[in-house]
């Protein structure tokens, strides 16, 4: 939804800048590897944290990711976005970490039975449920409880789609799933996170987004 | 005319909320938008739900952690230079 945001001529003056700043730092202007690290430091932080859901392993496998795409940089193409192309090493790097720590078993992994089959909880009108007035603090609780909530593999292509702002296309790239599967899960995923806040009667927030 | 099933409008509204359907089936699922309170209601809470998880404002970093980010590449920089 985020990408839906930049034009396609932007996005290209974007690329081009990109490529440009890359090559500058593989030829030795290593300090200006900041430039294009601090404008998504908190994503890189919350991808990772999304999926681990520890601060220090969070942290621990950021720094790692950061590296790795600084040691790497070399490889980038600039076809697509620097933020996608490093999400996509984070995504990886902390489902790998994931997986040693927890020893998932192939089970957890696998998609469950039904997997298209949901249904939402109906609601006449959400704006008949009465609305409670949390501070944004509260507010951003509530979203880390409902994402804490999603079995992982809605979890992670939640966070890679809508916090993330990945394509479908990149998604299923980072997640090693077909863009079919992504689909499925993506649909899935946000009917339950919406259900969560429903069902919880919080959703006077979902009337946030409106005018 | 043909017109869709609220089962069929739900398993689509994840693809209308990424604009990822032929033109057909997107006047299909407004058509059925307009006249079904239920699918609507589902429609915006669904939508303001990924409003609101996009909303970068709301990550906070742990104290000193840009500090720390720096630190490290600072010696990864120092290592590359020799």
């Amino acid at each position: 939804m985020q990408n839906t945001l930049v034009t396609e001529s932007e996005n290209d003056r974007i690329l081009e800048g990109e490529r440009e700043l890359v090559a500058e730092i593989v030829a030795g202007n290593h300090e200006r590897y900041y430039e294009l690290i601090a404008p998504i430091e908190r994503r890189v932080y919350y991808t990772a944290y999304a999926i681990l859901r520890t601060e220090a392993d969070a942290e621990e496998v950021s720094q790692e990711a950061i590296l790795k795409g600084f040691r790497g940089l070399r490889t980038f193409r600039g076809e697509a976005r620097f933020s996608s192309w490093l999400l996509s090493i984070v995504a990886n790097e902390a489902r790998m970490r994931l997986r040693q720590r927890r020893e998932v078993s192939l089970e957890l992994l696998k998609s469950p039975d039904n997997e298209d089959e949901y249904t939402p909880i109906e609601l006449a009108d959400w704006r008949e449920i009465a609305v409670e007035a949390l501070a944004q603090k509260e507010l951003a609780a509530h979203l880390e409880e409902a994402l804490e909530a999603l079995p992982e593999i809605y979890r992670e292509v939640l966070i890679l789609r809508d916090i993330d702002g990945f394509t479908i296309a990149e998604t299923s790239a980072a997640l090693e799933i077909s863009v079919p599967a992504v689909k499925t899960r993506l649909l899935r995923a946000r009917l339950m996170a919406r259900d969560y806040f429903v069902s919880r009667s919080w959703a006077g927030h979902l009337g946030l987004g409106k005018a | 005319m043909i017109t869709l099933s609220c089962e069929e409008v739900r398993r689509e509204i994840s693809n209308y909320l990424d604009d990822d359907m032929p033109p057909s089936m997107r006047r299909l699922l407004e058509t059925h938008l307009e006249q079904c309170r239920k699918c609507a209601v589902l429609l915006d809470s669904t939508h303001n739900v990924l409003v609101l998880l996009a909303d970068e404002q709301r990550f906070e970093l742990p104290a000193g952690f840009s500090i720390r980010v720096r630190e490290m590449l600072a010696k990864e920089f120092e290592k590359a230079k020799r």
